[in-house]
């Protein structure tokens, strides 16, 4: 069907897709989650917001296990490196992760404001771990991590936890965490009772600000404080997937990838093209304003993934042991079995996906909770 | 190259059996509570009668918890190869990585994106619709479990697959035979209908609690009559399709099969079945032991005239493919120096197959070719699982399989003579016959992998290889951190559950219509 080298760029592209799938669909879960506190201010105006996430997250947080899934399946050396290596950090997303489903299924069990409050704040905490710790992985992939292969191909990691807390890391967690309150705030003003929607537009509105400025400073330290990599020599596109038989070389920019593939540029544009309609749409039409805050998402992850392109996960330790998209993948054989097999069925999940948003529209409000008494 | 942390390894282990074990505590559950909902509801739809629908919604409540928590610890399953065992990630990845990829394609997106509509749609779709959110959301229970069998099966029968020097991982050669792998199909039939067993013993005990209560008669009634002719056919096909799974078992995993019957040594043909002994690791032999002649023979083979072949033969076949192993292994190195070095491509061509036993020495040094003959018998004693666990939790499983079959045909005769609550002591027994079908699926587990040991791919990799570069202190760290977390959820699981059964279908106001205050039975 494809070559090699095509099918690589291809579960590049997938890969991506899935992130911002993840990001778009999961992101205003999070996001809304993380501002429960702030958006609702008593037991009912937080139910509103539960209420409008609940009939979906599940389904949206399938995005993320199959982002997993399909990275095992088709960049098992990802996979494998950062889920070891980042050990405490996905620890910690995984705690996150675990506490949400019996989180919206146990609140509303029992009738006691206490319950529901613990419930709350653990909601609430694991929407601002995942965010965070998200942006502050994805930071750290420009930096590079602290890795090496044996000639088995073993993976060695030498740091620890703290050592993911670089200053441009905890910035791109910063601008993860801001561009996802945002989009959690634009869902809200589309989603919940009006009360409640005022509210969440204003938040939108400065959330959507400080993360223009944070991606643009992070771009600016980017391009001037970071030293980007690069692969040393004849590139082997249809190359064996094993990283030691290349050389890789620091001190180029991350922006290489920009100035070669100018086209690369609509990405952050976009991103801030975006975050301006987020401003002019949401307190009007608050489709619109979700649909401009999805595309931000998107293409700020898309911005990122070009910057890094070819590589995955750049190693700090050993340049050369950092995995790139031309030998990091699974056979051939594999990757054209995947493609085949996600072309078949993503495009059925999108489908009854949409039928089930259709199914549950509309706005959540305060008579409908207090009609449920309890709810779900 | 490193010798592997031994700290690392058992922590790592213990850490993925107990995550393991309790996810599967929830999983057999919304397998088999699923298809129940599914039945009373199409009964609901086909005659119109509003009891089918509040049964739906009643045990959809107990449902909905559990979902919550297979959800919720499924998560870490997925987590868990990359973080835990990134080795095994790396080698198998090629392979293994695509049926968990498709089950979050085909099957987890399914059930997790209707649930919702399931919980919240009653009111919003039609009941057509509605009900075909229900099938699709119980037929996409069943295909998350084929898709993970047939990942699992590929680690018990590793077929069409080969070992790449220059990658060091093992790559695919055809999926088909991957994803029709015979032991996936007779896996995935054993494990559903263990679940079905599972679902329909949860609905039978707690409507036997009802009726000796004397509350929610009418309901309770139906639902045992359901639990009662579902669990009957499940638990048949538990059975029977567990025979079948053995056949295959010892097809594919001899020592596997060997452990569970303690079979020490090669018997003549037909093997005599072993009922009950105490097996003697020491000195290889079972005391004791009660032995029906030919079963063995026939449950294993198929036949008469085939032999079994016993530990101590399996052992001395395990030395020689070793040796093969250090061959291939031998070859591996000289084509990492020259891969054109065409004498060791073939020598590996000839002996990959082995290449897997030679990773077992590992353990004990770390160049397997200077191991040396007391090194290739200590690993070749390795490659014997614990025979005594393995003796008693198939005896154990095997037991409470037939049993099933006695309490759910004596339960069926009883619902279709309608005398369900005529005897409290037959009440009695389905209500504290709840906690065994979790028993018997968790021994199954155990016969399943801890069978496998000592091995992650069956003759390929070594557990022991499998594990991340990782230090003892951080698996520590995190296996405290689940047994934790894992065990405030159980006891809010309970909690919840204990509630909701208390309070019942009357309490919540569910049944009987005429003190319902709402229509809606969610709560």
């Amino acid at each position: 069907m494809f070559d090699y080298a095509t099918l690589r760029v291809i579960w590049w592209a997938l890969l991506g897709t899935l992130l911002i799938g993840f990001a778009i669909m999961d992101g205003f879960d999070f996001g809304v989650a993380g501002l429960l506190k702030v958006l609702g201010r008593d037991n009912e105006e937080r139910k509103v917001l539960l209420e409008g996430i609940e009939p979906t997250w599940e389904g949206n947080q399938v995005w993320f296990i199959l982002a997993g899934g399909a990275t095992f399946a088709a960049w098992p050396m990802l996979y494998a490196v950062s889920f070891s290596g980042m050990y405490f950090a996905i620890a910690l997303v995984l705690l996150a992760l675990i506490l949400r489903p019996v989180g919206f299924n146990f609140r509303g069990k029992i009738h006691d404001p206490r319950w529901a409050s613990l419930w709350d704040w653990v909601l609430t905490g694991s929407g601002l771990t995942v965010m965070l710790v998200a942006g502050i992985a994805f930071g750290n992939l420009f930096l590079g991590l602290p890795f090496r292969f044996d000639d088995d191909l073993r993976m060695n990691w030498h740091g620890g936890f703290l050592d993911l807390l670089h200053p441009f890391a905890l910035l791109c967690g910063l601008v993860s965490l801001g561009m996802l309150l945002a989009h959690g705030a634009c869902f809200a003003a589309l989603k919940a009772d009006h009360a409640i929607a005022v509210r969440a537009v204003a938040i939108a509105r400065w959330t959507t600000l400080t993360f223009a400025a944070l991606y643009v400073l992070a771009g600016v330290w980017l391009a001037y404080g970071i030293p980007g990599y690069a692969i040393a020599g004849p590139v082997l596109t249809e190359g064996v997937s094993n990283p030691l038989y290349k050389q890789v070389a620091i001190g180029g920019s991350w922006f290489a990838g920009y100035l070669q593939y100018p086209w690369f540029w609509a990405a952050p544009l976009l991103a801030l093209a975006a975050a301006v309609g987020v401003q002019v749409l949401i307190g009007r039409r608050s489709t619109a304003g979700f649909i401009a805050s999805s595309v931000m998402v998107g293409s700020t992850i898309a911005s990122a993934g070009f910057a890094l392109f070819p590589f995955l996960l750049p190693s700090s330790l050993d340049p050369r042991s950092s995995l790139t998209v031309w030998d990091a993948s699974s056979s051939r054989g594999t990757l054209q079995l995947m493609l085949l097999v996600t072309l078949v069925l993503l495009p059925i999940v999108i489908l009854y996906t949409g039928w089930v948003y259709r199914v549950m529209r509309g706005r959540v409000t305060l008579e409908q909770v207090r009609k449920a008494h309890g709810g779900y | 190259m490193i010798l592997i942390d031994t700290d690392v390894v058992t922590l790592s282990r213990l850490q993925f059996a107990l995550t393991a074990l309790y996810h599967f505590l929830f999983v057999p559950l919304t397998l088999g509570l699923v298809w129940m909902l599914a039945i009373m509801e199409s009964v609901y739809v086909m005659t119109g009668r509003e009891v089918w629908k509040r049964m739906v919604q009643f045990w959809g409540v107990l449902f909905g918890i559990n979902f919550a928590m297979g959800v919720a610890t499924g998560v870490t399953m997925e987590f868990q190869f990359g973080m835990n065992w990134a080795y095994y990630s790396h080698y198998v990845g090629d392979i293994f990585g695509a049926p968990l990829a498709i089950e979050g394609l085909m099957a987890f997106f399914l059930e997790a994106t209707l649930i919702g509509v399931f919980f919240m749609g009653w009111e919003r779709i039609s009941r057509v619709k509605h009900l075909l959110v229900t099938w699709f959301l119980a037929l996409g229970t069943s295909l998350s479990a084929l898709w993970i069998l047939i990942a699992n099966a590929w680690m018990q029968h590793p077929v069409d697959s080969e070992f790449n020097p220059a990658t060091m991982r093992m790559e695919v050669t055809s999926f088909s035979e991957v994803f029709f792998n015979p032991v996936a199909q007779e896996k995935f039939v054993h494990t559903v209908s263990a679940g079905y067993v599972l679902g329909a013993m949860f609905v039978l005990s707690i409507s036997a609690w009802y009726l000796l209560r004397g509350r929610n008669v009418d309901f309770a009634k139906r639902s045992m009559t359901v639990a009662a002719s579902f669990g009957l056919a499940a638990a048949l096909s538990v059975v029977v399709l567990g025979d079948a799974s053995g056949y295959t078992v010892s097809l594919n995993q001899k020592m596997k099969m060997a452990a569970i019957e303690a079979m020490w040594h090669t018997e003549p043909a037909p093997a005599a079945f072993t009922l009950f002994g105490l097996p003697d690791v020491q000195q290889r032999t079972t005391h004791y032991a009660v032995k029906i002649p030919w079963v063995m023979g026939l449950i294993g083979t198929h036949s008469i005239d085939q032999t079994m072949p016993g530990i101590a033969e399996l052992v001395d076949a395990a030395k020689g493919r070793i040796g093969n192993g250090i061959q291939a292994y031998d070859a591996m190195l000289m084509l990492r120096q020259d891969k054109d070095n065409a004498q060791a491509k073939a020598t590996l061509a000839a002996h990959d197959k082995d290449l897997g036993y030679a990773l077992l020495l590992k353990k004990y040094v770390d160049d397997p070719r200077q191991a040396t003959p007391a090194d290739i018998q200590r690993a070749a004693d390795s490659t014997i699982p614990n025979v005594p666990v393995l003796f008693w939790a198939f005896r154990i499983m095997v037991g409470c399989g037939f049993y099933f079959i006695a309490l759910f045909a004596f339960s069926f005769w009883k619902a279709s003579t309608r005398t369900l609550d005529s005897q409290r002591w037959y009440l009695r027994l389905a209500l504290w016959s709840l906690p065994l079908p979790w028993v018997a699926i968790e021994l199954g587990w155990i016969v399943a992998e801890y069978g496998r040991q000592p091995w992650a791919i069956e003759g390929v990799l070594p557990t022991a290889l499998g594990v991340s570069s990782v230090s003892a202190g951080q698996v520590l760290t995190s296996l405290g951190g689940f047994v934790f977390f894992y065990t405030a959820l159980a006891i809010v699981d309970v909690f919840l559950m204990l509630k909701f059964v208390r309070k019942g279908p009357d309490g919540l106001g569910i049944w009987p219509p005429a003190i319902a205050a709402t229509p809606s039975g969610q709560h």
